[in-house]
């Protein structure tokens, strides 16, 4: 009897014009040519539902049928990884941009970056919020000292597209039309569902700054580099009310 | 700009960063509530190995939970058990009312 390698079945799976694997039966011993092409179609449907599932804004800028031709190129140059579909589409950001039929659309790239970032946060484990009140707490002088630890679900996402805009018109009813500006994301996850904010001009490096372990009064400083007249209370809040920093830590 | 500056700057930022999350912290709270949600309308994780909204098979499903506002869960008024026994929401899953 002959066998079929993995390889050679995983090959043929993702390439719809070779014939069946030599070697691959059915349950009364013919070759299985056709049930083989019912599976493969199944494989490569199910996977471009899961990238619907996954990139909905992406899909609804795209519509269903380009969405659907891409997202079948895709599947086929980068299938999954890992068993675990919630992560399924990391390497998509980039193989879209390296589309030239989607050259015209720069943001593309960025929106698909922004919706696997609110659904790894969606996935990211839980995290107790620090009381707000220890803030309260400390003098200026420690509050610049004070580094601060994380939810592992905060996300940034930086770019020059106004992808927040692009976001919020395609999932809130009533939502104001993008106007072209660049726009840094911060994703936060208070209790069960990701939230996308918009960050003002220097948060990105504040925030950035933080994650780095750097202290609150030295992501002062990167934030200025980027916007002289940067006020960290916008950017804070929205850390507080996301639930996202978890502790505060001494200078050590 | 100055070390005293910018301490004063974060002072500020910080007060009023922790005067905005009071006002909304309130507003927002949502707690798991365990055993209350009819059949297919639970938020998420309906027996093992699922974790999909919308999976429970029958009304309030012991181990599916839907998200209410923080501090109604337990008092919420559900119908009593065929034999009798009240039910009650809960925080942690619960054994009752498992499907077959």
């Amino acid at each position: 009897m002959t066998t079929v390698s993995q390889s050679l079945f995983r090959q043929a799976l993702l390439a719809p014009d070779r014939a069946a694997p030599d070697g691959l039966r059915d349950s009364d011993g013919h070759p299985a040519g056709a049930r083989f092409d019912v599976y493969r179609n199944n494989v490569v449907v199910s996977l471009v539902e899961a990238l619907h599932a996954g990139f909905p804004v992406l899909a609804k800028l795209l519509g269903k049928e380009n969405m659907d031709g891409m997202a079948r190129m895709f599947v086929r140059v980068h299938p999954p990884s890992s068993s675990l579909m919630m992560f399924y589409g990391e390497a998509l950001p980039d193989f879209i941009a390296s589309l030239p039929q989607l050259s015209h659309l720069g943001y593309l790239p960025d929106i698909a970056r922004l919706e696997l970032a609110l659904r790894h946060a969606y996935h990211a484990a839980d995290a107790s919020p620090v009381a707000s009140e220890s803030l309260a707490s400390l003098s200026p002088e420690d509050l610049l000292a004070t580094r601060l630890t994380f939810a592992p679900s905060v996300r940034l996402v930086r770019s020059p597209w106004p992808i927040y805009d692009i976001w919020r018109y395609n999932t809130r009813a009533g939502a104001p039309k993008p106007t072209p500006t660049a726009q840094d994301v911060l994703v936060t996850r208070a209790e069960f569902d990701p939230l996308p904010a918009l960050l003002p001009p220097g948060g990105h490096a504040w925030v950035q700054a933080l994650l780095q372990d750097h202290s609150i009064g030295k992501a002062l400083d990167f934030a200025q580099q980027d916007a002289a007249d940067f006020d960290m209370t916008g950017p804070l809040t929205l850390l507080l009310t996301g639930n996202a920093i978890t502790s505060l830590k001494d200078k050590d | 700009m100055s070390n005293t500056a910018k301490t004063l700057a974060v002072a500020g930022a910080v007060a009023a960063a922790l005067a905005a999350t009071t006002n909304t912290a309130s507003a927002q709270a949502k707690e798991k509530c365990y055993g209350v949600a009819l059949a297919g309308q639970n938020d998420c994780a309906a027996g093992p190995g699922t974790t999909c909204a919308g999976t429970s098979t029958v009304d309030y499903q012991g181990n599916a939970w839907t998200l209410v506002d923080a501090g109604t869960c337990e008092d919420m008024d559900l119908p009593a058990m065929a034999d009798g026994t009240p039910r009650e929401g809960s925080l942690e899953a619960l054994t009752r009312d498992l499907p077959a």
